[in-house]
């Protein structure tokens, strides 16, 4: 950043300056083993900060994260990165926006405003400066004997449970430090978990800001309307954090909600 | 083998702190019973709960399957609060479904 306020003009320091006085927000990624949360952070690190870099492995084995894992200085900016979402905004698989038989709030799920073209249309507004924090999935329950299925030996499972324990610990602990949850379930699962019904209870009680990602809606069995049904009151966004698809609606979703 | 049910009732809930309550659930599911709490835990305590019994996994004991019900918000009781939680240990307590109003659990031999 220094390098660039001596390269570009006053005008675009005092941009900068104006900008970056606020705090970069903490967000962050919380959900079930296995919703594609590592898949998720690695998209947006690429995304806005950095191609090369990974956070974490993802891994179709559950628990493959056990360390939660912050990454800073990510900037998303809606109107210059439009064009870049334009042109991998994937549309092979359209989910719709809203579920035609709901008629709730309107500002909540599949919000039109959320659409980014209409978004940068506000100038300066459409960005955010945020930190992201990849955590290790939540449960009540971890057998070492689900690993053996994936061909770990005993003494691997074993220690794998005995990490994935002290994940969800760390995972919870984190919440204390955390300005906004993304809470990622898997739409080909049923939503209505109590795990996911616990994040959302303590973050409503902390009033800190939640969106749902309904995500690997690039499966046939996804069912993100059954997540939109669970959870009426909240922002619910179908994504593919594997093929990317949707993500312009997510992001702005993410800007409107935790800016 | 049978399997033990506590049902327990609103004001033996209201009367135990967070923390007491939390102990009590705890050590009835680790000793293998289903816990039925009137009145329930709010999400805190939830959260917490796992947080102890993540603790407390071992080979022998995996976790907990937990269920509830959160009552309707009313319209200046912000804090949405829990008519029923019902938790069991993980090994015997499976398959739990659930709706706004109405919970399902499985309860087997191990
Ligand atoms: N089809 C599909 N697969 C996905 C998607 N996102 C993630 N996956 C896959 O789901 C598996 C789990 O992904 P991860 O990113 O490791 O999930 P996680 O939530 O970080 O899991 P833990 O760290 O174990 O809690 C991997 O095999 C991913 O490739 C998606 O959008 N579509
Ligand atoms: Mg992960």
């Amino acid at each position: 950043m220094v390098r660039r306020r001596r390269t570009s003009g006053i005008l675009a320091w005092l941009l900068e300056a104006l900008f970056f006085k606020k705090r970069s927000v903490k967000i962050g990624i919380y959900g079930p083993p296995n919703a594609g949360k590592t898949t998720l952070t690695n998209r947006i690190i690429h995304t806005f900060a950095d191609e090369e870099e990974d956070v974490g492995t993802a891994s179709e084995i559950p628990h493959e994260t056990r360390r939660a894992v912050r990454r800073g200085g990510i900037l998303i900016d809606l109107k210059q990165n439009l064009k870049q979402f334009q042109r991998t905004n994937f549309n092979s698989n359209p989910q719709p926006l809203s579920d035609p038989t709901r008629n709730g709030d309107p500002t909540r799920n599949g919000d039109p405003s959320t659409n980014p073209s209409t978004k940068s249309g506000r100038k300066g507004r459409a960005k955010l400066k945020l930190d992201v924090v990849d955590t290790p999935g939540l449960a009540t329950k971890i057998d070492f004997h689900d690993f053996l299925a994936y061909g770990l030996r005993e003494e691997e499972a074993k220690q794998r449970a005995k990490e994935a324990t002290e994940g969800v610990i760390e995972a919870i602990k984190w919440l204390d430090d955390i300005d906004g949850v993304i809470l990622l379930m898997d739409a080909t699962q049923d939503p209505y978990t109590q795990t996911n019904v616990v994040i959302i209870g303590n973050m409503e009680a902390r009033g800190i800001p939640v969106v749902i990602a309904a995500n690997k809606i690039d499966l046939s069995s996804a069912a993100p309307q059954k997540i939109k049904k669970a959870f009426p009151q909240h922002f619910v966004i179908p994504i593919s954090a594997l093929t990317g698809e949707n993500m312009p609606e997510f992001y702005a979703a993410m800007v409107r909600r935790f800016r | 083998m049978n399997i033990k049910m506590d049902l327990i009732s609103e004001d033996k809930v209201n009367s135990m702190g967070s923390m007491e309550k939390i102990r009590f659930v705890l050590d009835g599911v680790k000793s293998g019973n289903i816990v039925v709490l009137e009145g329930g835990l709010t999400s805190e305590e939830q959260m917490k709960l796992i947080e102890l019994a993540m603790l407390e996994v071992d080979e022998d004991f995996t976790g907990i399957e937990m269920s509830g019900y959160p009552s309707k918000k009313g319209f200046f009781n912000l804090r949405k609060k829990t008519r029923l939680t019902v938790v069991g240990p993980a090994k015997t307590m499976h398959t739990i479904k659930k709706g706004k109003d109405w919970i399902s659990a499985v309860i087997s031999e191990i």
